[in-house]
């Protein structure tokens, strides 16, 4: 799949630019996945956010820093074995999952159904996704949105205060 | 065979996952590591979006003529989850522009080799 | 910025109503098609930002105030958190949207309505906030 790909490339390059738009790209693909998958909102959301707003935050950041990667001084195989002893005892355990797209596998029928079923009765609203964000599962949102302020929040005390350069003492606000 | 194409979804996950972990693992340069956290994060949007899917299903909006929806549950956990990782993706960016005010560079090692000199 | 680009500025003005139309068409649409308040308060947020960085930080300021942005933050969180506390008024318990109305049904859609409303200032504000906080460290 492209996703493979565009993620290696990312892994490779060392032009720090260059990443920020594989990035991009990487977030439209996903998007396009989340698509395929049925998930209409999701994949909104991820086109917006991934490749908007993320791809600003990252060129914003890379302009108050610098571009490029340097070179690594050794080649550690430790992180390698790591990651492929993980991804394998993933993939022995995926084995187990139900298949793609069957109605019968278990997370079809836990609260799902009842969701699907009494929204209309219940809420009125015929996107299920809105009506089980706000309403039934409204202290979760409620909880999620405390934590974007709170990113936000500390955002702002980290980079609003005055700018302070070394050697030019005395500047502390 | 038929095995191949009903865990393919999950062999994607896996692979990316992998990815985002040796990249967030091998790296030294702290935005390179955000980025290899996102690639993770995405693989883990696909691991719940993915069981979710019923074949020849439709989205999870109500309407006439269908009967077949696919599983909403994981799709609102995943779009509150999107928008919490981009507010955690800016204050990890903040804290690398401070660390790059305070010590001149953002790579890991050369941050704590100075670390050391002072 | 960009102060010598024509086609960019044009399209820039041309576009900006254009997306802050879509973004409340999201956030009020979003109970019968897709969108939500999250969706919609990240295009509002990228209009902002978009404007910002065609015309430099200074335009965005005076179309976004950043006190009133910042004091939409802790707003929208309020907003939020106060459908919670009206239920609780009105004999419900926190977040129970049916006692919003004496139509149960319509008491739910009101309730959500609200609630998709503070998400939408909570999430749009916060995003231009932290693009103002990367884009002003700049100077």
């Amino acid at each position: 799949m492209l996703l493979v790909v565009t993620a290696l490339a990312i892994a490779r390059v060392r032009n720090l630019f260059a990443v920020v738009a594989l990035g991009g790209i990487y977030s439209f693909l996903m998007a396009l996945a989340l698509l395929v998958l049925d998930a209409v909102d999701v994949s909104m959301t991820e086109a917006s956010v991934g490749a908007g707003i993320s791809t600003v935050l990252l060129l914003g950041a890379l302009y108050l820093t610098r571009v490029d990667e340097a070179m690594p001084l050794r080649f550690s195989v430790a992180p390698l074995i790591v990651a492929l002893v993980a991804g394998a005892a993933l993939l022995y355990g995926s084995w187990d999952l139900p298949p793609f797209g069957d109605p019968a596998g278990p997370i079809h029928h836990h609260v799902a159904p009842r969701y699907l079923n009494q929204v209309m009765a219940e809420t009125g609203v015929p996107n299920v996704v809105t009506a089980v964000l706000a309403s039934y599962r409204g202290f979760d949102t409620l909880g999620e949105t405390t934590v974007i302020f709170t990113g936000g929040i500390g955002v702002l005390l980290l980079l609003k205060g005055r700018r302070r350069r070394r050697g030019s003492g005395g500047a502390a606000p | 065979m038929a095995g191949a194409v009903a865990h393919f979804g999950n062999w994607v996950t896996v692979i990316l996952m992998v990815i985002g972990l040796y990249v967030v693992l091998a790296r030294g340069n702290l935005i390179k590591k955000l980025i290899g956290l996102s690639i993770f994060q995405t693989s883990v949007y696909l691991l719940y979006v993915g069981p979710g899917k019923i074949l020849g299903g439709t989205p999870p909006i109500i309407a006439e003529g269908f009967t077949v929806y696919a599983n909403p549950l994981p799709h609102v956990l995943i779009l509150t989850a999107i928008v919490v990782g981009v507010a955690t993706l800016a204050l990890g960016l903040a804290l690398v522009v401070r660390i790059h005010e305070a010590y001149g560079t953002i790579e890991e090692d050369e941050v704590l080799g100075r670390e050391g000199d002072s | 910025m960009m102060h010598r680009e024509t086609i960019p500025r044009v399209v820039t003005k041309l576009l900006f109503p254009f997306i802050l139309l879509f973004a409340l068409y999201v956030q009020f649409h979003g109970e019968l098609g897709a969108g939500g308040g999250f969706q919609a308060g990240v295009i509002a947020a990228a209009a902002v930002i978009l404007y910002g960085i065609i015309f430099g930080l200074s335009a965005a300021h005076r179309i976004a105030p950043p006190w009133l942005v910042e004091m939409l933050v802790p707003l929208g969180v309020l907003i939020y958190a106060g459908v919670g506390v009206v239920g609780l008024l009105l004999g419900g318990n926190y977040l129970d949207y049916f006692v919003l109305d004496p139509d149960p049904v319509h008491g739910q859609e009101r309730g959500i309505f609200w609630v998709e409303i503070g998400v939408l200032v909570t999430v749009s504000s916060t995003m231009i906030a932290i693009y103002y906080a990367f884009a002003g460290r700049g100077r």
